[in-house]
């Protein structure tokens, strides 16, 4: 088993963001921060699976304009770890990943299934800090 | 281009143009076109080492940075013995009594006519410390390249103090705007200083401009209006402090001035001509100078006193002077300023009496801010007739309302700017026949309803034969509008990103060279795309050139199958499909692939095609399994693309009692020149070595079947869903004219079907159906034949295996990966039951309860 890195909060200045903003900022509470990758690393419009502790997974996306997403990357209608290698883009405006399956479309903003809103997928809040991309757990 | 030889055999006299960019090129071309008595030799000078280029599409550039995709189109003269372009070449001087110019390179070229076409130049307002490193102009290709090198740099030294790198621009003009868009391509934060209290104060009034504000400025882009720039000073760091009328300072990375143009006329003015008020040089409205001999067109001339800073009616100049130098006494009809365009995304249009200026005119204006659209009409003062108008966040009714100006509104004038929305389709048929409703090309409704009348039923059709839409596209809702009025069926848009069908877009990529999906985009559509649109725009993309389908930007567009190479299996694992051209496979290469399915753990199956699939590959073995089968000789077989899968064949004549040709040598052949090409749905063949039709040929796209004396050829054949036979096209083919039908044959298909429309149903949906494609296809009635097997050509001398490029590409290969943090670890999620009597994936289980952390 590969170690994930771990940190603890350590709240950024203000001033120090990066070019790339992350989509879901984190809600109040302190929580675990797991790297991802470099910000570098991403294709704007693609996406790259991100293993959590405890087995879970994220897919974490760039969009062209900048903003970083990050949902579960298991798709529930298929029961496969796909999204992603969904295709991005946007529904009236919002962001949007299509499960590469079956093509059922999520919003990256609030991970619920745009044409089935019981359905949702898990969403991770996300930072950017000097280039490097964390994602948020609950503690 | 070809020009009949004039009697006597050579020319008899020269012109030189200066300047080689959108105007002088257009001369060049004018006049090439009509003197068929090849009277006129032409020598071109352009100081700009690339010949001419669309530099109205120059912010295309940012991304693509492909500077051939800018390319205007014949811009070489290659051929034509009578233009002599030299690149990189500035004229010094000119002797108007001797009649030369002088370049800086020592020639001296006497010319009998001399046409001046130097443009214009960027306007540096001389702040104090205007010329420091880190500024720049946003004009040429050039300009453009250094801007993306100091970005870079901008970046990564932000990146790497921890902060966001921006970039300023200067000037919130048109060109502002849109260099201010292509510092946020860049990846800069960018600031906009306007001098004047609003934003485009040329083109929108107060209120236009503060929605406009408003709505770049939620595009992150910051706006400081009613001020100005006071100085700019270099820093220990070498970033720029900027300072601004209104006592702001701005830290900025760079700058870009884009303050307004000047007229390029240093050289005619040191020629002794005569010069324009306001700069330029004067002409009369036969664009002749002061000198008879010497002509001025485009941005650098002042026709009778006015500079024009649009391409239009420096086309109209040059087209004026062609003429001239030919004998004729065509004028300079004035011009059109009106302006339509998209920045940022956002709608503004402004066009005729946009600021009201006519004495008694009254305004009707409506605000909807939460809409962010602002929508004004300027009409006479008896609110008949309408005189111009503003719209920003929603320009729709442009061509429609421009259409109106100078006529009569039916009805009241107030509800074209009603709240709920502009309603001109009552407008559209309203208008009478001689309103433009292209202004590019002065196509007015009455041509356009022509057209339709003769039969012209598609956009494609009315493009052809009337050549309205064809520059900017600006006016194509309007002539959908018409057609659809006239009661003719529309194909569907693609999604809610494109207007246009699939094969709208693919004549566009084809015509405007856009090569990018962003840029398509901004200027064809309108949000960031989908999972519909992505993978239609990058077939086409590939079906037009032969760059890797994981290059660049296009690796965002492709669907997991061909973002992946394979084939996406319903546990997310992949399957893979080498190539066995006609159904041939060595002893060696099967082999290694029971070697790589037994050493991978993949699942085997024999396919339909006649070829063997693997399953149940992770992504991060993919490129392990994908080297062993390359280095036994073997190739991506494609099954994951729409595109060629296989060319199936029986044994033939080589082995067969029965056979009358070589249909496996057929076979190969066909899928070596075939494979690879993308298309807008998968394409199957099937030759068969005689009658008796064992490949089931005629159950494909494009069946052969061997007679005494050739083959038959049949198209448009599947299985599948609703199986569709192969209807004959044309019998007893040698190989060659064969092989040269199926091109035109498929390559017509890929620029006209519809997305995921297969052979069949397009044929069926073809007007005239197989007579025309016959007559298409056999009797080259379009005059594209030569067209389409160009276009195969280059397909095929492109191929390239679509797995070795990736092996051999370090950054394409590290996309192969389960996880970006663990790139060593396997998906957990991915498991096998190998209990029954084949192996099967196992899903998980299926959480459907939201659970937001
Ligand atoms: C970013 C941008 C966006 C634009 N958008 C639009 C738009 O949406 N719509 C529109 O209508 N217009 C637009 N324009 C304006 C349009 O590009 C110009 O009107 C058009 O290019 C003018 O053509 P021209 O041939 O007169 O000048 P140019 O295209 O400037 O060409 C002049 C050429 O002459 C060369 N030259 C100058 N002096 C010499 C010399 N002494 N010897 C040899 N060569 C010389 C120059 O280097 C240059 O290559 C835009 C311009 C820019 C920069």
């Amino acid at each position: 088993m590969t170690t994930l890195t771990l940190s603890p909060v350590e709240e950024a200045p203000t001033t120090s963001r990066a070019v790339v903003r992350p989509g879901m900022l984190p809600t109040p509470g302190t929580r675990q921060w797991i790297v991802a990758c470099p910000v570098s690393r991403l294709v704007p419009g693609r996406g790259v699976a991100v293993l959590l502790p405890g087995s879970a997974q994220a897919a974490l996306f760039l969009l062209p304009n900048g903003m970083i997403y990050a949902v579960g990357n298991l798709d529930p209608y298929a029961g496969a770890a796909v999204i992603s290698r969904g295709l991005t883009g946007d529904r009236a405006g919002d962001p949007t990943v299509a499960s590469p399956l079956l093509k059922q479309v999520f919003s990256l903003r609030t991970g619920v299934a745009l044409d089935d809103p019981e359905v949702a997928l898990p969403t991770y809040a996300v930072r950017v800090q000097h280039g490097t991309v964390r994602l948020g757990l609950p503690r | 281009m070809s020009t009949p030889e004039n009697p006597t055999g050579t020319p008899t006299r020269t012109v030189v143009v200066i300047g080689h960019g959108m105007v002088g090129h257009r001369f060049v071309e004018a006049l090439r076109s009509r003197d068929t008595g090849s009277t006129w030799k032409v020598t071109v000078l352009s100081a700009e080492a690339d010949a001419a280029y669309d530099r109205v599409g120059l912010s295309s550039y940012v991304g693509t940075w492909d500077r051939n995709a800018l390319a205007l189109s014949g811009n070489s003269y290659a051929g034509d013995d009578l233009v002599d372009l030299r690149l990189g070449v500035r004229a010094e001087h000119v002797d108007r009594d001797t009649r030369t110019v002088t370049t800086d390179d020592g020639d001296v070229i006497a010319y009998d006519d001399l046409v001046i076409a130097t443009g214009s130049h960027p306007f540096v307002p001389p702040v104090p410390g205007h010329d420091s490193a880190g500024c720049f102009v946003y004009r040429t290709l050039d300009d453009l390249d250094a801007i993306r090198l100091a970005a870079e740099s901008a970046i990564e030294r932000a990146a790497a103090e921890g902060r966001e790198a921006n970039g300023l621009v200067v000037g919130g003009g048109l060109l502002g705007l849109e260099a201010a868009n292509a510092l946020r391509l860049l990846g800069l934060t960018p600031h906009v200083v306007e001098f004047a209290p609003r934003l485009m104060p040329l083109q929108v009034d107060v209120g236009g401009g503060a929605v406009l504000e408003r709505l770049i400025g939620g595009l992150g882009v910051n706006v400081h209006t009613g001020a100005g720039t006071s100085s700019i000073a270099t820093q220990d760091d070498g970033r720029l402090a900027v300072e601004l009328s209104d006592g702001t300072a701005l830290l900025t990375d760079l700058v870009v001035f884009s303050a307004g143009v000047r007229p390029s006329d240093a050289v005619a003015r040191a020629a002794g001509l005569d010069v324009g008020e306001r700069g330029g040089v004067l002409t009369d409205i036969a664009c002749r100078t002061s000198d008879e001999n010497v002509w001025a067109v485009g941005e650098v001339a002042a026709v009778e006193g006015r500079c024009y800073g649009l391409v239009a009616p420096g086309y109209t100049m040059a087209e004026v002077v062609a003429d001239r130098l030919l004998g004729g006494d065509a004028t300079f009809p004035g011009a059109d300023l009106s302006t339509k365009l998209k920045l940022l995304g956002v709608d503004v249009a402004s066009f005729g009496d946009a600021m009201a200026t006519t004495p008694g005119a009254l305004e009707i204006v409506h605000t909807d801010a939460t809409k962010g659209t602002y929508a004004k009409v300027v009409v006479s003062d008896d609110a008949r007739t309408l005189l111009g108008g503003i719209l920003v966040g929603d320009a729709s009714a442009y061509t429609t309302l421009k259409a109106y100006v100078g006529r009569e509104v039916p009805g009241d004038p107030g509800t074209l700017v009603s709240p709920a929305g502009i309603d001109d389709s009552a407008l559209g048929s309203a208008l009478p026949d001689d309103a433009v409703i292209c202004s590019c090309n002065n196509v007015t409704k009455g041509s356009i309803c022509g057209a339709i009348a003769e039969g012209a039923c598609d956009l494609a059709a009315i493009k052809g034969c009337t050549t309205a839409g064809t520059t900017c596209g600006g006016c194509l809702p309007t002539v959908k509008k018409l057609l659809v009025d006239s009661g003719v069926e529309l194909s569907k848009a693609l999604c809610e990103h494109f207007e246009q069908s699939r094969a709208e877009l693919f004549e566009i990529v084809v015509s405007t060279g856009i090569r990018t999906f962003s840029g398509l985009v901004a200027r064809y559509g309108t949000g960031t795309g989908c999972e519909i649109c992505k993978p239609t725009v990058a077939s086409i993309l590939a079906s037009t050139s032969s760059d890797h389908v994981l290059d660049g930007e296009q690796a965002a567009l492709q669907d997991s199958n061909d973002h992946f190479l394979a084939n996406i299996q319903k546990n997310g694992t992949y399957s893979v499909v080498p190539r066995m051209p006609g159904g041939e496979v060595t002893a060696e290469q099967l082999i290694v692939i029971g070697q790589v399915a037994r050493d991978f753990g993949l699942y085997v199956k024999v396919t339909g095609g006649q070829r063997i699939d693997l399953f149940g590959a992770r992504v991060e073995q993919l490129p392990a399994i994908w080297q062993r089968l390359v280095d036994v000789g073997m190739e991506s077989g494609q099954a994951y693309g729409k595109s060629l899968r296989t060319v199936k064949s029986c044994v033939g004549s080589s082995w067969c009692r029965y056979g009358v040709q070589d249909s496996v040598a057929m076979a190969v052949d066909l899928e070596h020149r075939y494979r690879g090409l993308r298309s807008p749905h998968k394409i199957k063949f099937g030759v068969s070595g005689c009658a008796r039709e064992c490949a089931e040929a005629r159950g494909k796209d494009v069946g052969v079947i061997a007679t005494d004396k050739g083959w038959n050829l049949y198209v448009c054949g599947n299985g599948g869903q609703t199986p569709a036979h192969a209807r004959l096209l044309v019998s007893d083919l040698d190989d060659e004219t064969l092989v040269r039908y199926i091109d035109r044959f498929l390559m017509f298909y890929v620029r006209t079907a519809d997305r995921l429309q297969r052979t069949a149903p397009w044929l069926d949906a073809l007007e005239g159906g197989l007579e025309h494609l016959r007559a298409v296809v056999c009797e080259d009635s379009l005059g594209i034949a030569a067209d389409l097997e160009a276009a195969m050509d280059r397909h095929v001398a492109g191929y390239q295996d679509e797995w070795k490029a990736v092996l051999d590409d370090p950054e394409k290969l590290s996309r192969f990966v389960s996880f970006v943090n663990a790139p060593e670890e396997a998906d957990p999620t991915v498991a096998f039951d190998e209990s029954g009597p084949r192996k099967v994936p196992v899903l998980l289980g299926l959480p459907t309860i939201r659970e937001n952390v």
